[in-house]
């Protein structure tokens, strides 16, 4: 079946849209709930989680070059590297670990 | 439905008639907060070019072309939204499935929303309101809602005009780039995007002790609901799984330790992006 690519956007344009707009223009009170407040606010952090593990073993060639970055990531990031520096260097890790796979 | 469209597009147009002659006789108070908002946002732009290139190499292994990588960001701009929309739309997912994806995954930006909008002249005309929101990311909110006073919007497009043609340019370089280099280097790329996730996720951790717990937790409930649907024992769609997980794990976080939050910060979701707020900490220094 063919991927219904432009479809896809579409939905995905149109909610996103919807979240920002709507208080945007109607809401002008601030939320207060702090249980609401609170899921939004681990919500970034458990939905990238989810989505980074196990996915990343499947987004390399090898399983074990992936499984090398994510280690390589998570030590870098746990001691404070920038974005930047924690990215490339897990797609160092990837490159060369499958140089040698 | 055409004369739907018409009378629902119709106010829409002459709101933005209306922006455009506030664009052609910009007092000149308008014109500096642009000017700073630009100066703002350039390292915003640069920050998002990097990001959305990952993003790029993602959408492009899901079978995205660049043409429609670079819509999907211009009209998007968010990268976890973005990204959890390309796993399901490479997995195959329902449009419901894909709804409501994107409704939990970008639901920070509600909370956002709420806080911008108090931030604006209660009288600022719909116009502007309806083009604000389409860029309510972590970094330009961030911005823009520590600016003092009243926000003027000109400030916020100022940062708009040097953030999101580096969003968009971006994943539309890495949609290219990934058809034209040799597959080894595309196969390291692939992983640019899951550490720039490491890299917001992990360092909060340390300070954070409830968000230590439940980034390893979230790891390992995703790995185990994978294996189960592998072994086909639970079957439970991707887009699902994310969308579950997501949803019980931060409520239970939310309803038995909710976040403290420091009376100072606007919005604590805005956090979550830190990363490019921290390198544009020296610029907007100015600006608070």
């Amino acid at each position: 079946m063919k991927t219904l690519y432009w479809q896809y956007i579409l939905v995905m344009a149109s909610v996103t849209y919807l979240i920002r707009v709507l208080p945007m223009t109607f809401i002008r009170k601030q939320l207060k709930n702090r249980v609401i407040r609170s899921f939004l606010y681990y919500v970034p952090y458990v939905t990238l989680a989810v989505m980074t593990f196990p996915a990343i073993l499947s987004a390399t060639a090898s399983r074990w070059s992936a499984l090398a970055a994510l280690f390589i990531g998570v030590v870098l990031a746990f001691f404070g590297q920038d974005l930047m520096v924690v990215s490339l260097a897990c797609c160092v890790t990837v490159y060369l670990a499958e140089l040698f796979l | 439905m055409s004369d739907y469209l018409l009378i629902s597009v119709f106010p829409c147009i002459m709101e933005w008639q209306k922006i455009q002659k506030d664009c052609k006789d910009m007092k000149p108070e308008n014109k500096n907060a642009f000017k700073l908002g630009m100066k703002h946002g350039w390292p915003i732009g640069v920050g998002y070019f990097a990001v959305s290139f990952a993003l790029g190499i993602a959408a492009r292994n899901a079978g995205f072309s660049a043409l429609q990588a670079g819509v999907m960001s211009a009209l998007c701009s968010a990268s976890a939204g973005q990204f959890a929309g390309i796993t399901l739309a490479s997995s195959g997912a329902s449009f419901a499935e894909m709804a409501l994806m994107e409704l939990i995954v970008n639901a920070r930006y509600l909370l956002m929303s709420c806080a911008l909008t108090q931030k604006l002249d209660p009288k600022l005309s719909t116009g502007h309101r309806l083009l604000l929101s389409n860029y309510i990311t972590d970094e330009i909110f961030g911005l823009s809602v520590t600016a003092p006073g009243t926000l003027n919007p000109f400030y916020s497009y100022g940062i708009i005009s040097m953030a999101s043609p580096g969003w968009i340019a971006g994943t539309v370089f890495g949609v290219i780039m990934g058809n034209i280099l040799p597959s080894s280097v595309v196969s390291a790329l692939s992983v640019g995007l899951y550490g720039m996730f490491l890299a917001i996720i992990i360092p909060p951790a340390r300070k954070n002790p409830v968000i230590a717990i439940l980034v390893p937790l979230s790891m390992a409930m995703s790995w185990f609901f994978t294996n189960l649907n592998n072994a086909g024992i639970l079957i439970i769609s991707e887009g699902n799984r994310i969308i579950i997980l997501t949803v019980v794990i931060s409520l239970l976080a939310a309803v038995f330790f909710p976040h403290k939050e420091e009376p100072s910060s606007a919005s604590s979701a805005a956090e979550a992006g830190q990363e490019d707020k921290n390198k544009t900490a020296p610029e907007s220094g100015a600006a608070k």
